[in-house]
């Protein structure tokens, strides 16, 4: 009597366990937990976390619950790819991430051979959709065409004859510094010097110097916040007076706490702020209400679970082919607008905008 | 030749802070024949103490720099020393008598450890302060030259030089000195003729981290930025200052550290902005290679 009477609890349990396991769809995001650009993820892990939260107190995708894991890649390929692996392993549906363009690429694969969805809010470089991997879209902008944008911009702008470009090794950086180089060349301007440093380091006087001596108007730098704020801080105590123009790298709040007051003045591409777009207004303020002020990416990744959230529905599945399909045809409505994805998996987003830094925060320039 | 004066400006400062730290890997191995391999992440604790020390200190209202400057020393000086102890106590002391690669695998890993458990504590961004100590000289002005030596760069170089005069003082005219050297000499009779030897090494420590610790304040008022992983690369380049100046020889430290400083500046400046710590670790192969004692070192005599 009580072995059949145990032997029933016992299936009754497993049957609980794996009706849950069905109800759920779990979904990763990844990012530098750890490392230099951990405030970045915080963006990320921001948009992600109330995005899944609101979608699940809706009811769901396709009726299941989201379960959100967050992974930490510290920014580097071979830890992306052992977290790729983990996430595929753990039954993952879909990864809003990873942010750095040299963890993403390697771990596109690993996604695209269990038939993940890779939707990348932050990643900039072109490299990540020209490998043609089916499974890869991004809301985020790419470099190539950010370099495009500083280059129009710095001569629109007429912001200098001299300029100096200065990069800090990484694929993000040296990419858009390359791009920014040739898109000047095709007008007909030579740059005055094409130079580098190291990240993480801290003492800039040497490059200073050297560029101080170049005498330049505008100094292009791609690279993150950290050496863009310890660069144009040294810069200004120098006594350099040149315009700095930065890229995505430096859209962080950390930036003018390192930069202090020589933060003023610098110019950066990112872009179109969706905190700008009426659309997103009452999704901006749910982010208020609950003390997060979505800058930066928060609202990019938001929009990828909601592009997401709205391509399962269409496609009646949350991995595979019929979720690529549905991606790659779909028009989905986000908090930044209307967004639809190229056959390389690139969004219609508008590209990039100038932006100027003031005291802690940055404006659009007209 | 502006330019040239301006680089050498750049390299002596950042050779001072080099030397200061070398002093510290110099001393243990003089004393105790081992590198600390942990000693970069000693400094970079004394960054952060001294980062926090400023924070707390501005919050209490005392921002009369001078001041401020002297307290956030010796709080920060205490604490980087309090740590260098324990280190030594823990990480290094239960393996003197061990194989002579045991000590080496405790610091690696020591220094691991610090560097984990200062971002757990810390976490791992970028921690700033806002500039304290602004402006400058430019005292080549009546020559023409548009030279520029900050008021940091200045205080720098002048607390190294005050330092380490400090330190030949302490090593060459105090008792605790003769003990130090008696210990490096021969540490079995040392302890025979009655020097506390264990003290000795301690206190070498101890007075190791000091160094350093005001080489991490220099540090965090110069570029106003700290996080747990600086003291990664400034510790390999401060070593390789050590072994260049005579890995064992105080004086040979500050040089190491002024030419290591020196060598990477013009380098970056005048070869390849791109590629200058090579120049480093390049004269640290060098040096290996050719003058192993380095420019100061005594050559390893044979006991008999």
């Amino acid at each position: 009597m009580l072995k059949i009477a145990s032997r029933i609890m016992l299936a009754g349990t497993v049957s609980v366990t794996a009706m849950a396991a069905q109800a759920e769809v779990i979904v990763g995001v990844v990012g530098p937990m750890t490392g230099q650009y951990a405030s970045f993820f915080e963006q990320l892990t921001n948009g992600a976390k109330v995005a899944v939260e609101r979608i699940n107190a809706d009811g769901g995708v396709n009726g299941e619950q989201l379960v959100l894991q967050i992974e930490d890649d510290a920014c580097d390929p071979k830890q992306a790819v052992a977290v790729a692996n983990k996430l595929a392993a753990a039954g993952a549906q879909a990864v809003f991430g990873h942010f750095c363009s040299a963890a993403s690429i390697p771990a596109s694969d690993i996604y695209d051979e269990s038939g993940i969805v890779m939707i990348n809010p932050a990643a900039t470089s072109p490299m990540l959709t020209e490998r043609g991997v089916p499974t890869v879209f991004r809301t985020a902008g790419r470099d190539d065409k950010q370099a495009l944008v500083i280059a129009d911009e710095i001569v629109r702008r007429k912001l200098g004859e001299r300029i100096a470009i200065v990069h800090d090794k990484s694929t993000h950086g040296l990419g858009i510094a390359e791009g920014v180089k040739a898109a000047l060349n095709e007008k007909g301007i030579q740059e005055i010097s094409f130079d580098s440093l190291t990240a993480g380091e801290k003492d800039f006087s040497t490059l200073v110097t050297t560029l101080k001596a170049q005498d330049p108007d505008v100094v292009y730098f791609g690279g993150y916040f950290a050496e863009a704020g310890l660069l144009v801080r040294q810069a200004r105590e120098a006594g350099m007076t040149a315009t700095f123009i930065g890229d995505d790298g430096v859209a962080s709040s950390e930036f003018p706490s390192i930069a202090g007051k020589a933060a003023d003045g610098f110019l950066m591409t990112f872009p179109p702020d969706p905190r700008q777009n009426p659309a997103s207004a009452e999704t901006v303020a749910a982010f208020r209400e609950k003390g997060i002020e979505p800058e930066g990416y928060t609202l990019y990744t938001y929009a990828a679970v909601e592009v997401f959230d709205q391509a399962a529905e269409a496609a009646g599945a949350t991995s595979g082919q019929a979720m690529v399909d549905a991606l790659r045809d779909g028009s989905f409505d986000t908090v930044m607008g209307t967004l639809d994805f190229d056959e390389k998996g690139d969004s219609s987003t508008e590209p990039f905008i100038l932006y100027k830094w003031e005291g802690a925060t940055y404006t659009p320039l007209p | 030749m502006e330019y040239f004066l301006q680089q050498t400006v750049n390299g002596l400062t950042l050779g001072s802070i080099y030397g200061l730290i070398a002093l510290g890997y110099t001393m243990v191995y003089g004393i105790v024949g081992m590198i600390n391999f942990a000693h970069g992440e000693i400094y970079m604790i004394g960054a952060f103490i001294s980062l926090v020390a400023f924070a707390a200190l501005g919050f209490l209202g005392i921002t009369w720099l001078p001041a401020a400057f002297v307290l956030v020393l010796l709080i920060a000086m205490a604490f980087t020393c309090a740590y260098g102890w324990t280190l030594e106590r823990l990480a290094y002391r239960p393996l003197r008598n061990s194989f002579r690669l045991a000590p080496l695998i405790s610091a690696i890993g020591a220094s691991i450890f610090l560097q984990s458990y200062v971002q757990i504590l810390q976490g791992a961004r970028t921690r700033s302060l806002p500039s304290l100590l602004e402006g400058g000289f430019t005292p080549l002005h009546a020559l023409g030259l548009d030279v520029t030596v900050s008021k940091m760069q200045l205080l720098i170089i002048c607390m190294t030089m005050l330092l380490m005069a400090g330190v030949f003082m302490l090593v060459n005219r105090t008792r605790f000195g003769r003990a130090q050297r008696a210990v490096q000499q021969d540490k079995m009779m040392a302890s025979r003729l009655g020097i506390r030897v264990d003290h000795v090494i301690s206190m070498t420590f101890v007075l190791g981290a000091a160094l350093a610790a005001a080489a991490g304040l220099l540090v965090t008022m110069y570029y106003g930025s700290v996080d747990f992983f600086i003291g990664f690369l400034a510790g390999l380049k401060a070593f390789t200052a050590a072994v260049l100046g005579g890995i064992g020889s105080v004086p040979g430290a500050i040089l190491g550290g002024m030419l290591i400083g020196l060598i990477e500046v013009y380098w970056g400046g005048y070869v390849s902005g791109t590629y200058k710590d090579v120049s480093v670790f390049m004269a640290l192969i060098l040096v290996l290679l050719f003058l192993p004692t380095g420019l100061l070192g005594r050559p390893d005599s044979e006991k008999v």
